[in-house]
């Protein structure tokens, strides 16, 4: 891949280079109501990966994980068991709907470094979680399932979704960002912004049938009509999968000879990553995958249409009972189209102007990776490109590692407070939190005293930061 | 038709007075838009009345003959009378002057006067059929005095009384015009211009009728209006207006032709900076407005009617004097009467009826017969009375049943901020020039008139949008008419006031849309301002974000810093908000007691023990020892730390 290439080159370390990348050894996802006698206990079982593991083994693993949860919830009754380590494995345990219980078990080769890995046990635990918010977006609760056709239809749709899914897990580029599981929002001035706003107004209005869109630019979010735990799973799969997946059409370029075949697409440069391929092909097929949100509340199933036109891509969600025909997507198509070529020529423009103005960015000193859990912004510029095969960072994973722990720290914690931990090879480590948000820097400074680390990172604050209200 | 159509209409007040009939002669003065009723050449009375005075002006004056012009000076200062073709008389009416009439005799040996006219109060044009003669009258000495005259052959004149400019007709044809222009004792000759004659049959010898000339101010500007009957160059039979713009400085030149469609007998008007064309044939008249676009041909602009044609609204004559009776139904006034004379600007005359009105336009029905919201907007924003107007048309764009689409809302919102900003700047520069001290160099420094069509934020919130929101209408469409308002403002550079952001806030708020107000937040979409930054405060209970993305707000507006403090000190962020308040070098002003009483409130005993050693080495620091002052009011902090830390613990003055 060109782009892995490019990142290795210029990084010193790319995370693939690690000697022991994690395995999945087992996934399953079960519910002791299934089958509370003895002789039952396989209906318990509504998952299990692999599968061609032996059924009396599959129990076995989903008895013992019973056992444990069991048996740790007379410790502590609210939170039972996230994670066991043993000699050979480690699990995780999730409960995201009651009495449904994930598990995920990775081999637990012996780490010969010195540090706890319990970076390594929050971001599991966090891919895990994550999981389950996946299916949950394409296939809504498991309850659902249950209430629409039986265990039967859940254990049809568990098996369609997870068998694809659990094969673009790539655990060995798990980090910090899995468990912030974050939005990067595309910086831009309020005039582009507001134009944006107007543009996404007048398309619900036009195109009468959407329920709430989302505007994209660059991979990076503009806009959200969602709420906030349904933007973080969608964004999460755009820029993680429907994105990347692409990427490669794009490339080709825009004189490319398969634009010259559509010619009803010559005044702009719009055109559906979900849905239909060619509108000028009578038969297209107007399917597009259907996605649920606001699960807890309202519970509703749409229709996700995914538009990009050049760097710029709008999601239209509809209602899941309206079809979108072809005529829907042509006309679709004539309306943003257009509109949407003219704004994403606009942004860019307005991007390298404040850009522009914002002074030729020499490469700092430091990278650092921010993170704010009001609005779930995360900026990183340790990471290179984030793609679901690979995370390609320009840190040593050890660092990663220690942003790790200090993010451990403070979990533990309520108030708000810094550390700075000096790392091997001349490079500091810097954590800060403060109301709500986490900051890690890295700095390499040859000599630097504590004062000096210190120092750097007032200035980084100041000038990365100033306009939000960060404790120095 | 229903009676909100009409869209012309006669004053309601009209100027009655005694009509025309063969021993009352009837006048009208179109300097002083008076109407002169002349009853047996003067000698049974005369009877003045203008448009703003109620109260006529009567007097007597002999009778020497038929009068064949009547005016008075501007302010009513001197009559003038014309009786002969060679001579004008006057007649003094300032107090402490002599009444006796004085005589003034043209200059040009046998030259017929066709009319005068008073350019002020003491000056007046006498046009004779060889040239003008431009006087002083001297009142006290009643007598004049000749200032400057010219000579050509004239045809036939006429007046523009606000511009002072007179225009005389001269060739065979009558079409050339020569223009004059009339300011302080002065009279300065304007470039003439030739208007084109339509191709007329052979038989008949075209000429320019008076008819068909008039002179107006539209826009500020002059401009000489003809009514030619048949076009020249396209094939249409119908007739038009041509407009020649009659600049201060330069040439006259054609600009704009109003096509009407027609043909027959029509009159002009203006009104309001429009070109009003009634028809008699039809009984119906049509609006033209140079600013709205038309199309441009690389010299001239064409235009239609802004609106279909339509009668006057009726009129019923009212019933005065002592024969009104209750019962007695109102007359119908005959309107379009062949008896009708028409002055410029916006005058029409019934002299059978003796009634002078002044055309108005309503603008009201406009909005119902002009479907297209920007050129309504256009329009409307070019007339005098028309922001509520405006204010009602926003207002209905928004309503349920006449609910405009985003983008028509936009073009509308656009418009007016465009308004809004001209108005702005203009104020703006003018402010810098005062403050530049221009006033008093530069005499044409005004400042700038705030016309009705600006409509600024308070206009636009008040009328509209407050009522907007607090109608049932879908949210999505509440808040994108919203942010299309600050879109419109911002594209403008205007800055935003903050009770517009209020309301967004409101709106999303009232939805439970917070998630949304974070988004707007996060783009600066909705300005800092400290009013903003305490609503997000107490907003807090329902959406936490809400305090970070206040804090964030306070911080970015500088000048928030106490506010910060008090923020986090009422959430017992002891620690924080003096690590903020030393941060921007503010500590060695802060009140020891409030951060002492905070921190005591958090029953943190190593925190109360930290902020106290903070301000014991801030005493030293200041003053050289750790001790309050008792003006600090710290007595009960410092025996809450004995009782707690021990006496030993309190921090020893040091000494050199």
């Amino acid at each position: 891949m060109a782009a892995a290439a490019a990142g290795a080159g210029s990084g010193p370390w790319a995370a693939q280079e690690k000697q022991f990348p994690p395995a999945l050894l087992s996934f399953f996802i079960y519910n002791p109501r299934f089958g509370p006698r003895e002789g039952q206990e396989e209906n318990k079982i509504l998952f299990y990966h692999p599968n061609e593991v032996e059924k009396n083994e599959k129990i076995r693993n989903v008895g013992l994980c019973e056992a444990i949860v069991q048996f740790t919830r007379t410790f502590s009754p609210s939170k039972p068991a996230k994670s066991l380590h043993t000699q050979k494995n480690r699990q995780f345990f999730n409960e995201p709907e009651e009495n449904f219980w994930m598990v995920m078990s990775k081999d637990g080769k012996p780490v010969i470094e010195y540090q706890e890995e319990e970076l390594l046990d929050k971001v599991y635990s966090s891919v895990l979680r994550q999981c389950y918010s996946m299916y949950k977006l394409f296939n809504g609760t498991f309850l659902k399932a249950m209430e629409d056709g039986g265990v039967k239809l859940l254990k049809e749709r568990l098996e369609k979704f997870f068998h694809r899914y659990l094969q673009t897990l790539h655990l060995q580029s798990c980090d910090l960002l899995d468990i912030f599981g974050g939005i990067s929002f595309f910086p831009l001035d309020k005039m582009t912004y507001l134009k944006i706003q107007s543009f996404i107004n007048r398309m619900e209005e036009s195109l009468n049938i959407v329920k709430y869109t989302a505007f994209l630019y660059n991979d990076q979010l503009i806009w959200s009509g969602l709420e906030q735990d349904d933007m973080r799973i969608l964004y999460k799969y755009l820029t993680t999968s429907l994105f990347p997946r692409h990427i490669e059409p794009e490339l080709a370029g825009r004189d490319s000879p398969i634009r010259a075949e559509m010619p009803g697409n010559l005044q702009h440069y719009g055109r559906f990553l979900t849905g239909p391929l060619n509108l000028n092909d009578p038969d297209a097929k107007c399917r597009f995958p259907k996605i649920f949100v606001n699960t807890d509340d309202t519970y509703e199933e749409l229709h996700l249409i995914v538009y990009k036109a050049m760097s710029a891509a709008v999601c239209f969600m509809i209602d899941a009972s309206v079809h979108p025909t072809l005529d829907f997507c042509r006309r679709l198509d004539s309306i943003v189209g257009p509109q949407l070529t003219v704004l994403a020529s606009d942004i860019c423009e307005q991007f390298n102007i404040n850009k522009r103005m914002s002074g030729s960015e020499k490469e700092p000193q430091f990278k650092f990776i921010y993170f704010n859990h009001m609005n779930l912004a995360e900026k990183s510029t340790v990471h290179m490109r984030k793609t679901p095969s690979v995370s390609l960072t320009s840190v040593h994973p050890d660092l990663m590692k220690i942003l790790g722990d200090i993010n451990s720290d403070f979990t533990r914690v309520d108030e708000d407070e810094e550390i700075i931990v000096k790392a091997m090879s001349d490079y500091w480590v810097v954590g800060k939190k403060s109301d709500r948000r986490e900051l890690y820097v890295i700095l390499n400074q040859k000599n630097a005293n504590l004062i000096e680390v210190n120092e750097e990172v007032k200035k980084l604050c100041a000038t990365q930061f100033n306009n939000i209200f960060f404790l120095d | 038709m229903g009676e909100e159509d009409y869209y012309l209409e006669l004053c309601e007040r009209p100027v009655q007075f005694e009509k025309a009939n063969p021993v009352n002669c009837v006048f009208f003065d179109e300097a002083n838009k008076q109407v002169f009723a002349v009853r047996s050449g003067g000698a049974t009375g005369v009877v003045v009345k203008g448009p703003d005075d109620r109260n006529p002006i009567s007097f007597r004056m002999d009778d020497k003959g038929e009068v064949k012009c009547i005016k008075f000076s501007l302010e009513n200062k001197i009559l003038a009378v014309q009786r002969t073709s060679k001579t004008v008389d006057f007649c003094n009416f300032i107090p402490d002057n002599s009444q006796l009439e004085y005589t003034q005799e043209c200059k040009t040996k046998n030259a017929n006067i066709l009319g005068f006219c008073w350019t002020s109060s003491t000056e007046i044009v006498f046009i004779t059929d060889q040239g003008i003669e431009f006087y002083q009258v001297l009142p006290e000495k009643r007598s004049l005095k000749l200032l400057k005259s010219h000579n050509l052959n004239v045809n036939w004149y006429m007046y523009c009384p606000e511009s002072a400019v007179i225009l005389l007709s001269t060739t065979v044809l009558e079409n050339v015009l020569q223009p004059f222009h009339f300011r302080a004792g002065t009279m300065s000759k304007l470039p003439k211009f030739e208007i084109e004659l339509p191709a007329a049959p052979k038989s008949t010898k075209p000429s320019l009728s008076e008819r068909d000339i008039a002179m107006a101010t539209i826009y500020g500007q002059l401009y000489v209006l003809f009514l030619r009957h048949h076009s020249r160059t396209s094939n249409s039979t119908g007739a038009e207006v041509v407009l020649y713009h009659l600049p201060r400085e330069g040439a006259c030149k054609k600009m704009h032709i109003l096509k009407l469609n027609r043909t027959g007998k029509f009159a002009l008007n203006v009104v309001d900076n429009l070109v009003v064309v009634h028809h008699q044939d039809t009984e119906t008249s049509v609006i033209f407005d140079i600013k709205l676009r038309g199309e441009f041909d690389g010299s001239v602009t064409f235009h239609h009617p802004v609106l279909p044609a339509r009668s006057i609204q009726p009129y019923q004559i009212p019933i005065t004097g002592p024969a009104a009776v209750t019962s007695q139904s109102p007359v119908p006034c005959k309107l379009y009467s062949s008896s009708w004379i028409v002055f410029q600007p916006d005058i029409i005359i019934s002299a059978s009826q003796g009634y002078l009105w002044n055309l108005q336009v309503k603008l009201e029905p406009i909005v119902n017969l002009l479907p297209d919201k920007g050129r309504l907007m256009d329009f409307l924003l070019q007339r005098k009375e028309c922001k509520m107007v405006i204010l009602s048309v926003c207002s209905q764009m928004l309503s349920e049943s006449d609910r405009a689409s985003l983008p028509v809302i936009a073009t509308v919102f656009d418009k007016l901020n465009h308004e809004y900003k001209k108005y702005l700047d203009a104020e703006q520069s003018y402010a810098m020039a005062v403050e530049a001290g221009q006033s008093r160099s530069s005499p044409l420094l005004k400042r700038p008139v705030r016309t009705q069509a600006v409509l600024d934020q308070s206009d636009v919130y008040t009328h509209v949008l407050s009522a907007f929101v607090e109608k049932k209408m879908p949210h999505k469409f509440v808040i994108a008419v919203l942010m299309e308002y600050i879109r419109s403002l911002n594209q403008f550079q205007i800055a935003v006031q903050h009770y517009l952001h209020e309301l967004v806030i409101k709106t999303l708020v009232q939805h439970n849309l917070f998630y949304m107000l974070h988004q707007f937040l996060q783009y600066h979409v909705l300005s800092d301002s400290k009013p903003l930054a305490c609503l997000l405060l107490s907003l807090e209970s329902f959406y936490p974000p809400a305090h970070q993305l206040s804090l964030d707000m306070l911080k970015r507006l500088s000048t928030a810093n106490d506010e910060i403090v008090e923020v986090l000190l009422s959430k017992h962020q002891v620690l924080a908000a003096l690590r903020f308040i030393r941060g921007i070098g503010g500590h060695d002003n802060i009140s020891a007691r409030k951060f002492l009483d905070a921190a005591k409130q958090t029953e943190d005993n190593m925190l109360f023990y930290t902020i106290f050693r903070f301000f014991e080495q801030r005493n030293q620091r200041l003053r050289g020892s750790p001790n309050f002052t008792p003006g600090e009011h710290c007595e009960e902090h410092v025996a809450f730390f004995k009782q707690i830390f021990g006496d030993q613990a309190l921090m020893r003055p040091t000494t050199f």
